[in-house]
């Protein structure tokens, strides 16, 4: 078929430990980034409750 | 086409990557120095921030640093390829593509910067971003193959991290940051030297034209000796300004005297004449070149300790002060 890749740039077949290897970093690449939303949200908050207080003292 | 570009290893013929081998990507022992400066210029400053906010300060410089290793990674996979202490990093042994550690470099900048501005303001935001530029453009892409100066001008990225912690506690870049800057600075050309002076071959073989590889042991030699000079000397300044006590005094004049005694050994040693050693581990060296491994070793320490001391002044309340006041 026109649009198959050449034999020899086939992509290699995973082993089921690779498979494995691959879903752990997916999984910690995930938690990385739900930390940093956590981090952002949490400044985000921060920053507010800093400027309620400064209303608060005007 | 760069020369970057042309390094394609088969990947499928090496294993899938791994979270380590992402974590390997950011460079974790520079980032770690890279930290440890930042927060120091952090805790120097004469500012309070909340913890948390410092603690976000401190992230956001940790990925702006992995994101700038993260790109020079991707761009020197050809030559990493060539050098025994770098050949087996994740994108030279096929581990990681290099358009992938482009697109994880482009994305951590991004968001690390996103998040110093959000935490502390943009004059600190703007620096991380600046820092990154340099260290993964002008020194990465211009200057590391060009120039034997590479590391004395690409230096100032690695300057950059205790001013940017300065900059996010008081929201100003004062005369003591700079001069954290320079001392970072002028640091950097002996500690990167006496490393090249006994991987010099390493350099030779990757086409990098390090000052041992571009004009000789015997220049470079003396080139460290003249920035050890001024670098001990810059290290003596926040003495000056009132910026160090007694304890960093302490540390600063016994680690410079001993800096200064290495770096005169390695001055009037043959180090680095007979090429760089044939073992492939970082501290393995030639008999004639191991006074040029002892400075780069006493380099890291000495910088290590004159932070650490900044930090035990101002953060741990070890503060008997000299002539300012700390």
């Amino acid at each position: 078929m026109a649009g198959d890749k050449p034999a020899d740039e086939a992509p290699r077949a995973l082993t089921p430990e690779e498979t494995k290897a691959r879903k752990r970093r997916n999984l910690m690449i995930a938690l990385g980034l739900v930390a940093f939303i956590i981090i952002v949200f949490l400044v985000t908050l921060f920053r507010i409750g800093e400027n309620i207080t400064q209303w608060g003292g005007l | 086409m760069t020369a970057s570009a042309a390094h394609t290893p088969d990947r499928r013929a090496v294993p899938a990557a791994t979270a380590g081998d992402y974590l390997a990507l950011m460079k974790p022992r520079v980032m770690t120095l890279v930290v440890f400066t930042a927060f120091a210029g952090l805790v120097a400053a004469p500012a309070d921030m909340h913890p948390f906010m410092a603690l976000a300060a401190v992230l956001a410089v940790a990925m702006g640093a992995g994101a700038a290793g993260a790109l020079n990674m991707a761009y020197d996979a050809d030559i990493d390829a060539h050098m025994r202490r770098t050949r087996l990093r994740p994108v030279p042994s096929g581990r990681i593509a290099a358009a992938e550690a482009y697109g994880f470099g482009v994305v951590a900048a991004l968001l690390s910067v996103a998040l110093m501005a959000l935490a502390t303001g943009w004059l600190a935001a703007g620096l991380l971003a600046f820092s990154i530029f340099f260290y993964a453009v002008v020194y990465t892409m211009w200057l590391k193959r060009r120039t034997p100066q590479n590391i004395v001008i690409g230096g100032a990225a690695g300057a950059f991290p205790p001013v940017i912690g300065w900059a996010a506690a008081t929201g100003t870049v004062g005369l003591d940051a700079v001069i954290l800057f320079a001392i970072i600075f002028l640091w950097t050309p002996p500690h990167s030297w006496a490393l090249a002076l006994y991987k010099s071959g390493d350099y030779a073989a990757a086409g990098v034209p390090m000052l041992p590889v571009a004009k000789g042991a015997a220049e470079t030699r003396r080139q460290i000796m003249v920035y050890s000079l001024l670098f001990v000397a810059m290290a003596l300044a926040p003495l000056l300004t009132g910026l160090g006590g007694l304890v960093y005094g302490a540390v600063a004049v016994a680690g410079g005297a001993l800096f200064l005694l290495l770096a005169w050994r390695v001055f009037r040693s043959r180090a680095g004449e007979a090429g760089s050693a044939a073992e492939g581990a970082l501290y393995a060296v030639r008999a004639g070149d191991k006074c040029a491994r002892d400075l780069f070793a006493w380099s890291i320490a000495y910088l290590a300790l004159l932070f650490a001391a900044l930090i035990a002044e101002h953060g741990f309340g070890l503060a008997w002060p000299l002539a300012g006041g700390v």
